[in-house]
């Protein structure tokens, strides 16, 4: 599988930001790599600076008070270094994105055609009135726009939430980018919706062969639509793995709370849910050692360790399963077993 | 759409109609004769008396009002034989004090207020804008300070501060210009420059900061939005997304507040028109007020209601026109 | 079986005027937001309420708690009908009948302390309870797992968690025997999610309290409702108890909204009975004739645009308004649309 071509590569990405209160760390050192077609996930709680990496492919974050260091390479070229000219003929037509809002992500000043278009001309410029015209209507269509030709003269407030993620995703798409970021693409629908978005995200995948980087909350949606999933938590991505593994064998206690308080809801019987005691630490003053330190029931096992040092990502568990912990394999493992059941 | 627009002005002459009563009755409330006031010192009993009867302030106010209705549609006829006289319509009642029709008194001075207003909302529309556009992509830095003082000055500032800083400033102390003097454009437009770019100044600097504030503000919460992210995320130039995304969305409330506040200067710049004895139709209105020659006081008043309640109905319209969400299918 | 009843609604609805049009701008259409809707709430249980956005889940939880008028219908508390009293009666009925809000962000006036919140309605009701306000508020903070020493503090200092908490213990301070919670845990991650779940089902035991829970998640009403009512533009489409409706839900809509959401198992991926609506839910202002699911029902029948279903008992108290309810076999083996 990994035999396939890399088209983007993120290393040692930290993105922090200046704010009246201190400096917000929300992304710290950063690796992974997307490759051709693939579909990655990202998967974490607010705070956890899943929104921020996504913004931080594109250099969509705020140039003032953000400061990115790393690399993110796309295309050969390095993102966080390049000339703002390079990094626009980037945005849009090698790597597009889709946003969480469908209400807020369209302009409302512009009709849906427009918008499209203008997505079209901007990385081709030469293309006639009539080409341009052609193309909105054949995105409309793709995406499942009921009579686009009429359709593509109205305005966003005049489409359902669905369907403005639809437009949105024809935007996304109208350059064939190969890599599509879905930064929570379904959380703002209703569920039957969501299944429609997803169902035609992947449609899109198979079609186009682009790659795709789904940051969500949701672990059912991970499990949907991922082939691998980073798990992020407090800017750091705590476990790397195999959808599959993840929920089979967790190997990071973080991971296995997750998916232990999901898992319990989706049973029928009542009673007390599995929970992570806590909250999710304050970006502006991150526990020392291991961010998840003071939420772990673990992190007394190994005596003062886990709050003084920071554990790196290694290969723990099954083959493809890489997780930032100091508990040994063993006991990670053992943990992780009784919840994959 | 039509019918939106059919209906708002139909309201708007229901309103304007209401205006008037309420205008009428007040000023016909207060203690003055204003029959008294149609001649001087020396006045005697019985001349008051026949002009009473000749401008009609001898009937009841009921029928005083649908005079003064029916003649700003039909024109007014007063007195009779040799010394009739009549204002032609639109007309809004005729002046003793200053023995014309208030009409003729309107149209003669609106012009000035008229050049003042449009001069003084091009000046205030550039400097406003363009320092808040400025300050927003400059957030934090010193342009951003500097247009955040501006507008504290010039917010606290009262009209006629300016108006004597600028007048003193200018002209007395750098004597770059001379004393204003009003002169139409149509006879002498450099001297009417001369006259007007003062009052210009200091109507724009006042205004200005308050449009300062309104487009840093908007441009400001527009860049946050998702859709000038989606913009950027595109690939469009920074200068794209400035100008069809975040400023498109800035412009909204500034057009509307942009359309009322033009619209109350054209009923008269009364301190501005004052400190540059500018002959418009605040100064009008300000000496019916000393001279308590209703009939002007009731036209000017509701001349400026007409432009307030008709901008009213524009900025509607054009806020159908620049935002889709609220245009009527 | 037979606990007494907590309170009834009673064939409630709620129209909204909407679309100006003529020369005066009368409203000439209504929005029916709730259209009949009908339920019991037994003491110590919990009412789930199910549906999409737009359905009047949220609506119906603002008729309940008077926050809006009904248009017509009855809710009966201790016998006696809510939705027109007034004044001290409806004090009185405030007192029985609290609310939690979806948004722990924007429901906590963000300059008041928490003390002050949590304490606001014992003031309203004028109340001063034994031992002095503060010890009384102070109790509910422990209650609901918050540090008493906290009492000073602003919203701004807590998390949307606890401030979710700061919202219960505010909605509990008058000792009430009904909560209405409009998405309650909606705004919170996961991992919070269930500890608000598990404070709420501990509070339920320990005070006595009758929920009517009001989600879109279905996997949260799932774990928290007794019963549990599905609804679709302003209707009941199916009501029963929490088990059987999941199990054997009877309403191709529940069928199909059950079938949307997202396994948390990998290895489900794909499985085939995966039914997936098309479209959107239409207008609430102008909504299909006859059963309102029809026109994205794939059992849909000629009968069903001309003749509204009655939401009938098909059997153990699983109530539900279908033409067509799902048979067994189309459950359990392959519904034949995956249009």
């Amino acid at each position: 599988m990994s035999s396939q071509k890399p088209v983007l590569i993120v290393e040692n990405l930290s993105v922090s930001f200046a704010t009246p209160d201190g400096i917000v760390h929300a992304v710290n050192d950063l690796s992974f790599v997307l490759h051709e077609g693939e579909t990655l996930g990202i998967v974490g709680e607010s705070g956890s600076g899943k929104s921020v990496t996504a913004a931080s492919l594109m250099r969509l974050n705020n140039s003032v008070t953000a400061t990115s260091t790393g690399r993110v390479v796309v295309a050969g070229v390095d993102v966080l270094s390049a000339s703002e000219a390079d990094v626009r003929r980037l945005r849009g037509s090698e790597i597009a994105m889709v946003f969480q809002d469908p209400m807020s992500a369209l302009n409302p000043y512009y009709t849906v055609g427009y918008q499209i278009a203008e997505a079209y001309e901007v990385h081709h410029p030469e293309a006639s009135k009539a080409q341009v015209n052609a193309k909105v209507l054949e995105m409309m269509t793709k995406v499942g726009i009921p009579n686009p030709a009429q359709r593509a003269d109205e305005y966003p407030h005049q489409f359902s939430g669905g369907m403005r993620q639809r437009i949105v995703i024809a935007i996304a798409l109208v350059n064939d980018p190969k890599i599509l970021i879905a930064d929570e693409p379904t959380t703002a629908l209703d569920v039957t919706v969501q299944a429609q978005i997803l169902d035609l995200m992947l449609a899109l995948q198979v079609e186009n062969g682009m790659a795709i980087l789904l940051i969500t909350h949701d672990l059912g949606v991970i499990a949907e639509v991922a082939r691998d999933v980073l798990v992020m938590y407090a800017g750091r991505v705590v476990e790397k793995a195999d959808v599959e593994d993840l929920f089979e064998i967790p190997t990071h206690p973080y991971s296995w709370g997750l998916l232990g308080a999901v898992a319990s809801l989706e049973v029928s019987s009542r009673g007390h849910l599995r929970t992570i005691e806590g909250t999710p630490p304050s970006l502006l003053n991150l526990p020392s050692g291991c961010a998840f330190h003071p939420r772990c029931s673990f992190a007394s096992e190994n005596g003062s360790r886990c709050t003084t040092e920071t554990p790196l990502l290694v290969q723990k568990g099954p083959k493809h399963s890489f997780s930032a912990c100091h508990l040994p394999v063993e006991r990670i493992v053992e943990i992780g077993q009784k919840v994959g059941n | 759409m039509f019918l939106f627009v059919v209906r708002r002005l139909f309201f708007a002459v229901l309103l304007l109609l209401a205006v008037s009563v309420v205008t009428y009755l007040l000023f016909s409330a207060l203690p003055v004769d204003p029959a008294a006031l149609t001649c001087g010192k020396n006045c005697k009993p019985d001349i008051i008396a026949a002009n009473r009867i000749r401008l009609g302030y001898d009937k009841s106010i009921v029928e005083q009002y649908w005079l003064f209705l029916k003649g700003i549609f039909v024109g007014r006829d007063y007195g009779m034989g040799q010394a009739a006289f009549s204002c032609p319509a639109p007309s809004f009642g005729y002046s003793f004090a200053q023995h014309e029709c208030v009409t003729t008194l309107i149209g003669r001075t609106f012009p000035v207020t008229a050049y003042l207003s449009i001069g003084a909302f091009i000046m205030w529309m550039i400097i406003g804008v363009g320092s808040g556009a400025i300050a927003a992509l400059n957030k934090g830095k010193w342009q951003d300070r500097l247009a955040n003082a501006f507008t504290a000055v010039g917010v606290s500032l009262p009209t006629f501060y300016v108006g004597l800083l600028v007048l003193f400033s200018v002209v007395i102390w750098l004597g770059i210009l001379p004393f204003p003097d009003y002169v139409s454009p149509l006879e002498d437009p450099i001297k009417f420059l001369n006259a007007m770019i003062l009052p210009w100044l200091t109507l724009a600097i006042l205004s200005a900061a308050s449009y300062t504030r309104l487009t840093r503000n908007g441009m400001l919460e527009a860049m946050n939005e998702d859709f000038v992210r989606l913009g950027v995320a595109k690939g469009l130039s920074r200068s794209v997304v400035l100008r069809k995304y975040v400023m498109r969305a800035a412009m909204v409330p500034i057009v509307t507040i942009a359309g009322l506040d033009f619209a109350s200067l054209l009923g008269g710049a009364i301190i501005t028109e004052s400190v540059f004895s500018l002959p418009g139709m605040g100064k009008l209105a300000i000496r019916s007020v000393v001279e308590s020659d209703l009939p002007v006081l009731v036209g000017t008043t509701l001349v400026s209601a007409v432009f307030i309640v008709l901008a009213n109905v524009i900025v509607d319209i054009m806020y159908g026109v620049l935002d889709p969400r609220v245009r009527v299918k | 079986m037979f606990t007494p009843i907590a309170l009834e609604a009673k064939n409630l609805v709620k129209y909204f005027p909407t679309g100006h049009q003529g020369l005066l701008g009368r409203p000439t259409k209504e929005l029916k937001a709730v259209d009949g809707v009908s339920f019991v709430l037994r003491q110590g249980e919990t009412l789930g309420i199910v549906g999409e956005s737009g359905c009047g889940k949220s609506t119906l939880a603002r008729l309940i708690t008077r926050l809006l008028d009904a248009t017509s219908g009855e809710v009966i508390l201790d016998g006696k009908d809510i939705t027109s009293i007034k004044g001290r009666e409806l004090r009185a009925v405030r007192q029985k009948l609290q609310m939690i809000f979806q948004d722990p962000y924007s429901s906590l006036n963000p300059r008041h302390s928490v003390g002050q919140i949590i304490s606001g309605p014992l003031e309203v009701q004028g109340i001063i309870p034994d031992g002095g306000v503060k010890k009384r508020v102070q109790e509910m903070m422990e209650l609901v797992g918050l540090n008493p020493e906290h009492y000073n503090r602003y919203p701004h200092e807590f998390s949307g968690g606890q401030r979710q908490r700061i919202g219960i213990a505010r909605s509990l301070i008058l000792n009430p025997s009904i909560i209405i919670a409009d998405e309650p845990v909606s705004a919170l991650d996961v991992s919070i999610q269930a500890q608000i779940l598990n404070l709420l089902e501990k509070l339920q035991q320990e005070l006595g309290l009758s929920f009517v829970f009001i989600a879109h998640d279905l996997s949260v009403v799932r774990h928290i409702a007794d019963q549990v009512a599905v609804m679709y533009l302003g209707k009941i489409v199916e009501m029963g108890p929490s088990a059987d409706v999941y199990a054997s839900a009877l309403h191709p809509y529940t069928t199909a909204l059950l079938s949307a959401v997202p396994v948390p198992n990998p290895k489900m991926r794909g499985a085939s009975g995966r039914i997936r609506l098309e479209g959107d839910v239409p207008s609430p202002v102008d909504p299909p004739s006859g059963c309102r699911f029809r026109t994205r029902c794939w059992k849909a029948t000629d009968l069903c645009a001309l003749e509204e279903p009655a939401l009938a008992d098909a059997g153990g108290g699983h109530l539900v308004a279908c033409h067509h309810p799902m048979e067994a076999s189309e459950r359990a083996g392959k519904p034949h649309s995956d249009r």
